[in-house]
């Protein structure tokens, strides 16, 4: 799939309406108040390295801001940036993997796996509980445990589900050079 | 489906001022209410903002719902933060007044009790706004809103497509959802974790597939309709400013000035009454 600005603009929309669908109904509550398990990483990861940064970074921000503002209880900034962080780093390994081509191999689930565990750990056990002191002075303890069971969660969602997608875009993908010319024999 | 963006349209004062203008005192009203502890203003807020609920003719049942969602997320942060940290109160404000002790660090002190009452009003002092917006911008209007406060029109234009798409998205989330049950995947929670995210993937990749044909198709034709050869665009919804507009915007900077201000008086976020 050859990457258009156009394109970008729609997959951002789309994307950002995948995330609200998923993140907005299909949580499933896990132990820890306030923190559900967030099958909507997997597909982010999935779409940031498919269309690249500036994609990841809008789905995420655009997707996370819908979904505080359609529980109608305040936007929380920091989660929500730290989304878009996410959806950043992911983005940039978009680089490594030809997903786009069609190619997701051994090596492509292992760059994507080993990116998404390191991008998760960048943004909720740093980003989004640091965050959280600064912009809402609340107890180091409480975010950082919440930072760290969300971003666990995360992770072990955004390996199941977003390499299966990876896996099964490009199975349905024709890859790059599948067609050969076929020499006319004279 | 019930439209997920509760759009209630009914004539108010509120209901009349651009979406521009609604958007931009969110951001503004939700930095002033965010940035300070102050307890003067986070009260002179809520009571505003409730004041502002009244006038808007936007009833408590029609947001029933999503109010009780947020007393319940309301009350959890706050026994979650009394359960992790029992004195960060004192630490906040420097000074220690127990009143009761429930054994071990977990001593009640009026600092602590002060500093959620500051939690509990900012919730107060947001919330009611938050749902004014959501009530009563309409969404078409929302990407019109953001491209007027100089957000670029392409990306106001996926925003757009968001809200376009979502109630799209979730009847075909639906669809495949039952379809996959009927061939027998559980997603209930008679099965253990790992097995429900397979099964979700089992909707997921389906579903996700059928969205990047959904993006092709809407990439062509707002290509063939030359989507993002020129620099500006119009939009149908975009209303010219009117003179409450201006006075509604100049408020909530207000507000946000008055938020900074007292941080910088109070030398630092926190309004302390226990030092005198």
């Amino acid at each position: 799939m050859k990457r258009t600005p156009v394109k970008t603009i729609v997959a951002i929309g789309i994307g950002a309406a995948l995330f609200f669908v998923l993140g907005r109904f299909v949580a499933i509550p896990s132990p820890v108040p306030n923190t559900s398990i967030c099958i909507q990483y997997g597909l982010l990861g999935f779409m940031a390295v498919l269309f690249g940064p500036l994609a990841g970074v809008l789905i995420a921000l655009i997707g996370h801001f819908l979904i505080d503002l359609s529980w109608g209880g305040g936007i929380w900034w920091s989660w929500v940036i730290a989304s878009g962080v996410f959806g950043l780093l992911m983005g940039l390994v978009s680089k490594k993997i030809k997903l786009a081509d069609g190619e997701f191999g051994g090596k492509g689930a292992a760059v994507f796996n080993v990116s998404q565990v390191v991008a998760h750990i960048i943004c909720w056990a740093v980003v989004a509980p640091v965050l959280d002191i600064v912009m809402y002075a609340e107890p180091a303890n409480k975010v950082f445990l919440q930072g760290l069971v969300g971003g666990l969660s995360n992770i072990v969602t955004t390996a199941i589900i977003g390499t299966l997608l990876c896996v099964a875009y490009a199975a349905a993908k024709p890859k790059k050079g599948s067609l050969k010319e076929e020499k006319e024999e004279k | 489906m019930r439209n997920i963006f509760n759009y209630i349209d009914r004539p108010s004062p509120i209901h009349r001022l651009t979406g521009a203008t609604k958007l931009v005192c969110l951001l503004l009203w939700s930095f002033a209410a965010m940035s300070t502890y102050d307890t003067r203003l986070l009260v002179f807020l809520t009571l505003l903002s409730f004041v502002l609920f009244y006038v808007s003719k936007i009833r408590v049942r029609d947001v029933s719902f999503l109010l009780s969602f947020m007393a319940v997320f309301m009350v959890l942060n706050n026994v979650l933060i009394f359960v992790f940290a029992p004195q960060h109160g004192v630490t906040l404000y420097g000074t220690s007044h127990p009143i009761f002790s429930l054994g071990g660090n977990y001593v009640v002190t009026k600092e602590q009790l002060f500093y959620h009452l500051n939690l509990v009003l900012k919730y107060f002092a947001t919330i009611p706004i938050v749902l004014l917006f959501v009530c009563t911008t309409n969404p078409s209007e929302f990407a019109a809103s953001l491209n007027r406060i100089g957000v670029k029109y392409t990306i106001a234009y996926s925003v757009s497509l968001a809200l376009r798409y979502i109630p799209d998205i979730q009847k075909e989330y639906h669809e495949i959802s039952q379809a996959q049950q009927a061939r027998g995947i559980e997603m209930s929670r008679k099965q253990n974790l790992i097995k429900r995210l397979k099964s979700a993937s089992a909707i997921l990749i389906p579903l996700i597939l059928s969205s990047m044909d959904r993006i092709e198709v809407i990439s062509n034709a707002m290509e063939l309709r030359g989507f993002g050869k020129e620099k500006k665009r119009t939009w149908y919804m975009e209303r010219p400013f009117a003179p409450a507009d201006f006075v509604a915007m100049a408020l909530c900077a207000l507000f946000l000035a008055a938020s900074i201000a007292l941080n910088i008086a109070n030398g630092g976020r926190f309004w302390n009454p226990f030092v005198s």
